[in-house]
């Protein structure tokens, strides 16, 4: 089994639309939206959700006004300045620690385990998926991703499946660190922009130091093609392939606007070079 | 002011490959065009006196997004620039900063931001196994007769060394990242650059934060997405710029991004990017919930072309200039009454 997990550093290049489509192409293959902050994949794929789940990850603190004898213990001891003047625990600043509950001294500082969020298995028509949906403003979406890629790696055993797409989050940090530890392969999609090659250098950067073979594909290449060759020349100096380039095409965004991918609407240029990427994945990454 | 201030190198060190191996090919941005910069206009003259009595408290203003690349730092750079001396910008996307590339800034300071971390002496500890179970990070554990730590893990809370009966853990700092400042003409700067490999941004978003001053008009340019990072970034701003695009994606993002912010009850207004791809949603629910859409941005090749090259928005295209004071001024407007959310919008 594979997984290849499609990550971008800057946001916005088009990691969710080429993940919509590479799920078209491919056969065989289970998906997985690692993207829990802001998920955008099912808005292609239009799930049939069979199976749900609350996620929570974590405690939060709550002070029972009757037993708080207003010491202010849990004040000094708190390093997140979750604790008001009037002595209640401010649900957005607190971390979860629970240090405020270890150091009260009348036990008046109760822990519980909010919902974060929830994960889902669905029917597509990429293959089957997994998602989920961090509630806004909440933490934790490492975990909630982690959770996501196993029970993809589960979906595909029991379906006899030898692929797991993944579409995962923007920039380089905790969810995205969730997504990449353990892949198989990871695909940078990039922009010929100085935020894209900024960016994309990021995620080479964090892909590399988890020792996980790396790709890049430069979407939008004719934006500024002098730029999409620094990526190659900064991909070449660095032994990492480009996979190809995919035309800046409008209509990528009339078929995202009807909920389909480009590569259903026959022969536009990007659905072209989209094709001639995906044999290649074919050829030097699934073999 | 001198423009030509604007085209320093960029900062160079470990975190900047870029500066190093790629800045000689690339073409630098043409520098602002320095007449309206340089005389902010008449009307400000009287709200923003040179440190006068009754001078009050600018405003802070986070540019979010929900979806990646609908074109925060675009507006956040060309908003500092129109602003310019009454402005500073503080780049709050630590994990992919990019402020920088526009602004081009001359930093002038720097510091390692840290977290603070447990180290055990194992001659003190009595493997009682208290820190393993206050920690709810599972950043120290007892396993048998030793006690592991995992810095990685860890929040920094302090509860383990607070906590062990033997005062046998001290704490140690974890590197986080890079703090940054300089100045990009007269627009002071300052960024926060996560260290490659660290999940914890929020300590350096609140490092970043903490160097805001209350005499000018703050401009955060916030991550993407809705999670702890936003927040963190959002909250205490006086106003929430949400900049999208019309399109499902854009949409989707946007809805969840206002709902992620909407219970700390700032006001809010959406500035809508490559505003004729795409269709009509965006505007649909804006005026569903009763969000005002404060600008339009109709997809332009040239400025896609020139927002590649580094360029800003108001250097692509001068109609701009005017069009962010105009918008500007109606977010001081708005910045004083909380927007009004619709329940529906919430749901």
């Amino acid at each position: 089994m594979k997984e290849i997990v499609i990550i971008s550093g800057k946001g916005g290049t088009g990691k969710t639309s080429l993940t919509g489509c590479f799920g078209l192409l491919a056969e065989g293959n289970v998906m997985a939206d690692c993207d829990v902050d802001a998920a955008d994949l099912h808005l292609l794929a239009h799930p049939e959700v069979w199976h749900e789940e609350e996620f929570s990850g974590g405690v939060r603190a709550a002070i029972d006004p009757e037993l708080c004898t207003q010491c202010g213990a849990c004040v000094e001891a708190c390093r997140f300045n979750a604790i008001t003047t009037d002595f209640q625990v401010d649900p957005i600043a607190c971390e979860g620690c629970a240090v405020c509950h270890y150091v009260c001294p009348v036990e008046a500082v109760e822990l519980h385990e909010p919902l974060c969020g929830h994960w889902f298995m669905s029917e597509t028509r990429f293959g089957p998926m997994v998602h989920a949906a961090l509630l806004p403003g909440e933490e934790n979406s490492g975990r909630l991703v982690a959770l996501v890629r196993n029970q993809a790696k589960v979906l595909a055993q029991e379906r006899n499946k030898d692929l797991i797409l993944v579409d995962g989050a923007p920039g380089v940090g905790c969810p995205v660190i969730s997504s990449v530890t353990g892949a198989d392969h990871v695909l940078v999609v990039t922009e010929p922009s100085m935020s894209g090659l900024h960016d994309m250098e990021r995620a080479v950067q964090l892909v590399r130091g988890f020792h996980i073979p790396v790709s890049i594909i430069i979407n939008k290449h004719d934006i500024n093609p002098e730029i999409g060759g620094q990526i190659e020349a900064l991909a070449d100096s660095l032994g990492i392939k480009v996979l190809g380039r995919i035309a800046y095409d409008p209509s990528v965004v009339k078929e995202l606007v009807h909920g389909r991918c480009v590569v259903e609407n026959g022969e536009t240029p990007a659905a072209e070079d989209i094709r001639r990427i995906w044999k290649r994945i074919q050829e030097t990454i699934l073999t | 002011m001198n423009p030509g201030t604007l085209d320093l190198p960029s900062r160079r060190g470990p975190y900047n490959p870029l500066a190093k191996d790629n800045a000689g090919g690339i073409p630098q941005g043409m520098g602002l065009p320095g007449e309206p910069r340089g005389k902010p206009p008449g009307k400000w003259a009287g709200v923003f006196g040179n440190g006068r009595a009754g001078m009050r408290k600018r405003m802070i203003v986070s540019i979010a997004s929900g979806k990646g690349g609908t074109g925060k730092t675009t507006i956040a750079t060309s908003l500092a620039a129109v602003l310019g001396s009454r402005a500073m910008l503080l780049d709050c996307d630590v994990e992919e900063p990019n402020c920088h590339l526009f602004l081009k800034p001359e930093i002038t300071y720097r510091e390692e931001v840290t977290l603070p971390v447990p180290v055990v002496d194992t001659s003190a500890c009595t493997v009682c196994g208290r820190c393993g179970e206050v920690c709810q990070f599972s950043a120290i554990v007892v396993i048998g007769d030793q006690v592991l730590t995992f810095p990685e893990m860890c929040h920094g809370c302090g509860g383990c060394s607070l906590l062990c009966p033997e005062s046998a853990i001290r704490e140690d700092a974890r590197i986080l990242g890079i703090l940054e400042a300089g100045t990009a003409g007269d627009i002071e700067f300052v960024h926060g650059i996560v260290r490659i490999g660290e999940a914890m941004s929020p300590p350096l978003i609140k490092a970043v934060k903490k160097r805001i001053r209350p005499e000018k008009t703050a401009i955060l340019d916030c991550p993407p997405g809705a999670s702890c990072p936003v927040i963190t970034t959002v909250t205490g701003s006086d106003f929430i710029l949400m900049v999208t695009e019309p399109t499902p994606f854009g949409l989707h993002d946007l809805r969840i991004a206002i709902e992620a912010v909407t219970p700390l009850g700032i006001p809010l207004g959406v500035i809508l990017n490559r505003s004729d791809v795409g269709d009509d949603s965006v505007c649909r629910y804006c005026s569903d919930i009763g969000v005002p859409v404060l600008m339009e941005i109709p997809f332009d090749r040239g400025i896609a072309e020139g927002y590649s090259r580094g360029r800003l928005l108001v250097e692509c295209s001068s109609e701009y200039w005017q069009r962010f004071e105009e918008m500007f001024a109606r977010v001081e407007e708005l910045a004083g009454s909380p927007t009004e959310i619709t329940k529906e919008a919430a749901v």
